[in-house]
This record gives structure tokens, sequence and C-alpha cells, in this order.
């Protein structure tokens, strides 16, 4: 399990995504894990073999640079990277639980043929009702885990510059010894490169979660003005048999419009003004 | 997440692109990214370790080593390559929107064939013109601008036997030897000629798509 397995566990998610997820979901792997990968892990990897301090003192080397490092920037940025995109996973559980529920209703309709079974899988997810919430909750984690990782880098590195020289007083380091940083112009340059990045996926996250407010509360008011659907607030889909309504309603317990959806793409009937632009 | 996924990604974008735009990803991918990790990496891997400096001094090397690299070539090239190939995900977006809103009026009661959706080569028209002159725009500006920060950080481009190191630790001035310069004068001097021509490949793109249109113009206007 590397980077390019996540790479397929998360692609699978973007299907189910908003248009502004997957922006995100590039920026995240182009930009950050990419990065990661190709070059400042590069930078790092000479980090305690050239950590030099001005002493012949044994130990002193390794206990100033234990001191100065508790935890290394790109061990921090992987667990970052990794905390951060695993929300998504939630959305894709959601997404599998109901993918199941459809396939049991296409059983107990007598639904169950191979080209039904293959359909639910391929189609796409509305983000609507309890899907809803587990993705905006998805984002809400996402967001929090990088505020977390950028107040934790601040803390632990005040100001994101990494200095050239350090001054170490640990035992067994004789009085106060000058100790010097590998690259530091190079690691500097790269913290702030991978700070930037953050800050867009911040702001792309925040964008995310206002999107599904706004899409959410328009879909409600427009059925709350619409008084022919059947469901009450996320559900609002406008139907055009009553009589199928009728027998969907029956075998349905009280769950998303997603299975109304299937059930009536099945029998052929069609949705009308199904504004799923970037869902 | 390396360069072979990065290729996956924008291999899926070359059959939108225009016959120029075909040569310029692969000239990007064989003549840039193949020899970055192939060659230029192996050249680059022991800048700081072979970095001698003819002190004593503890800690004078490092410091001067990040005096006269504040960041590496191989890192620079990286990073460049990373913000050259992106744009191309611009046009790869509009596709996916495009192919989104076919399927959609499918949806809606349109015969359209799916095997011939999943398929189809969208022509670069209308909106998508825009954004793939766009995204060839932004390809040269990042080009110009990694060119000229590699001009600037390393006052040309040619790589140092020797440099000359004051800053403290070291006591007064300091010999310093760069390990392998000729060689790396000869990448150097080697990704910045296909980063040349790459940049010309851009130019002739964007002429290309300008003709294109204008000629299509008075067509429809006669």
């Amino acid at each position: 399990m590397n980077w390019a397995g996540l790479y397929t566990v998360l692609s699978g998610v973007n299907r189910h995504s908003t248009a502004i997820g997957r922006i995100w979901l590039s920026v995240i792997f182009i930009f950050r894990i990419m990065v990661l990968v190709v070059a400042a892990e590069s930078v790092w990897g000479d980090e305690k073999s050239a950590f030099t301090c001005n002493t012949q003192q044994p130990g002193c080397n390794s206990v100033c640079y234990d001191h100065f490092f508790p935890i290394s920037h790109i061990r921090l940025w992987a667990l970052q990277l990794i905390l951060v995109t695993t929300p998504a996973l939630l959305v894709a559980m959601h997404v599998a639980y109901q993918q199941h529920q459809e396939k049991k209703l296409l059983v107990l309709t007598g639904h169950a043929d191979a080209k039904h079974m293959e359909e639910v899988k391929k189609h796409k997810m509305r983000i609507s009702g309890s899907l809803w919430w587990t993705y905006v909750c998805s984002v809400v984690f996402r967001l929090l885990f990088e505020a977390v990782f950028m107040y934790i880098f601040y803390m632990l590195y005040p100001g994101y510059q990494m200095m050239r020289l350090v001054k170490c007083e640990a035992y067994p380091c004789p009085n106060t010894v000058d100790c010097f940083i590998s690259r530091p112009t190079e690691k500097t340059i790269f913290t702030v490169f991978m700070l930037v990045t953050s800050s867009i996926c911040i702001v792309l996250n925040m964008a995310e979660l206002v999107y599904l407010v706004i899409r959410a509360c328009a879909r409600r008011s427009q059925h709350n003005s619409n008084p022919s659907s059947a469901k009450s607030s996320f559900y609002g889909h406008k139907h055009s048999s009553e009589y199928k309504q009728n027998e969907i309603n029956q075998l349905l317990t009280e769950q998303d419009g997603s299975f109304k959806d299937m059930l009536r793409r099945n029998s052929g009937l069609q949705e009308k003004g199904d504004r799923c632009s970037a869902c | 997440m390396d360069w072979g996924a990065l290729q996956e990604v924008l291999v899926g974008v070359n059959k939108h692109s225009t016959s120029i735009g075909k040569i310029w990803l692969t000239v990007l991918f064989i003549f840039r990214i193949m020899i970055l990790v192939v060659a230029a990496e192996k050249v680059w891997g022991d800048e700081q370790e072979d970095f001698v400096c003819n002190t004593l001094q503890p800690g004078c090397k490092n410091v001067c080593y990040d005096h006269f690299f504040p960041i590496s070539h191989i890192r620079l090239w990286a990073l460049q390559l990373i913000f050259v190939s992106t744009p191309a995900l611009l046009v790869a977006m509009h596709v996916a929107y495009r192919r989104h809103e076919k399927k959609r009026r499918f949806r809606n009661g349109e015969k359209i064939d799916i095997e011939e959706l999943k398929n189809e080569k969208f022509h670069i028209r209308g909106p998508l013109w825009w954004t793939y002159t766009s995204s060839i725009f932004f390809r040269l500006i990042f080009e110009a601008v990694f060119m000229y920060v590699f001009y600037y950080m390393y006052d040309g481009y040619q790589m140092p036997r020797l440099l000359k190191c004051s800053a403290w630790p070291c006591p007064n001035v300091v010999d310093c030897f760069v390990s392998r310069p000729t060689e790396k004068t000869t990448f150097t001097i080697f990704m910045l000629a296909v980063s040349g021509i790459c940049m010309m490949l851009n130019l002739a793109e964007l002429c290309y798509l300008v003709i294109k249109v204008c000629m299509k113009e008075p067509r429809k206007t006669t």
C-alpha cells in the first residue's frame, strides 16, 4: 500500500463528488502528494546525516537533532495527507451501502438480472438525503484535519522558516554547541509551497461546503413551491406516473429518493427537470 | 503518485489535443521527464555529499552549499514539469463537463449512442477553444518563468567548478568544489534546449489555433 494505492481507492470516490471535490482531489494528488514524492522527500533525505554540530562529543549530534526535529516535516505531511484524504472513504462506504440496498430492492421487485445489477454499480449517486449529510461531514473533517496540522506545524516549527543554525545545550553537548541544518533555504521554499497548497485546499473545501448548503436550500425551496412531490425536504423528485409510484412506495422503506431513481429508470420513466449538474 | 500516474492522467487529455499538442506531450514525457528520472537525478544525487570545502570548520560546508544552491536543479525541474503539464487538466475538466452535459441530454430523452459518447473526440471549437488556448498560454508562461528563475538563481546556465565562500562560520574565504560540474552543465543545457523546443511547439500550436479560427470566420461570413 503506497500513494498509488491510495490514488486508486480515492479515484473511485471521485465519481460521486461535486466538481469542486474533483478539483480538490486533483490539487491534493498533483500539487501535494506528487510534489512530496518527487521533490520534497529528496530534499529531506539527508536531514540527519548532513546535520552537523561543531563538536566531537559523541551523541551530541543525535540529541540535538532529536531536540530540534521531534518529527520530520516529511512524516508530518504524509500523515496530514493520509488523514485529509480518508474522510472521502466515509462517502465511499455510504455509497456502497446504498448500492447494496438498491441491489436488494431489485431482487425484491424481480429485476435482478445482470444488466440491472451492472447499472447499479455504474450509476452515479446523487448527493441528497443521508448521503448529503455524510458528504458534508467528510468535508468538515477534511477542514478540521488541515487546520489541526497547520497548527501543529506552526507549534513545532514556529514561523515555517527553517533556520540555518541552531544552538544546542542538551546533554551530552558541552556548553552551547552550534549545529547546522542541511539545505535550509530549499526546505523553507518547500515548506511555504506546501503551506500555500494546504491553504488552497482549505479554501476549496469551504467553497464546497457553501455550495452544498446553498444547493440543498435551493432544492428545498424548489420542492416547497412544488406541491406534487410525494416526499419532503431533500427528496424533491417529479413523478410522471402515480400508479408506478404507488407500486414502488409499497416496496420502499423510508430511505433515499435514489431507489425511486433507479426503479423509474428501469421501468422506462423519466425524471424531468432533474438538475444534477455538478453532482 | 509519481511521474507514471501523471502520465496516465495526461494521456487521457491527449485524445482531444491537436497534432502539435500530441507532439509536445511526447517531447515532455520522453525528453524531459524520462531524462530527469533516468539520468539527471543520478547526476545530482551526490550533490551535497560530494560538495567539498577546503576547511575542517564544522557547518561551513552546509552553509556554503545552502548559500550557492538555494534550490536544487532537480527540484526546480520537477516543479517546472508539474506546473507545465497541469494546464492540460483544464482541458480535461472542460471535456468531462461537456460529456456530462451530453449524458444529461440523453437522460432527458435525446437519442445519443452511449458507446460513441465515451470514445467521442470533441472538436476544439467554441468555449473549448478558449479553454485550450488558455491552457497553452499558461504553459508558455510557466516555461518562461522557470527559465528566468533558473537564469536568475544560477547566474547563467553553467555550473562552476569552484566557488569561494565566506559565510559564517567559514573562516575568511574558503574554496568549495562542486561535484560533476561538466556533466551538470551538459544536462542543464540539454534541459534548457528541450524547454526551448517545447516553448516553440506551444507557440506554433497557439498560432495554428488562431489561424484555424480566423480561416473559419471569413468562410462563415461569405
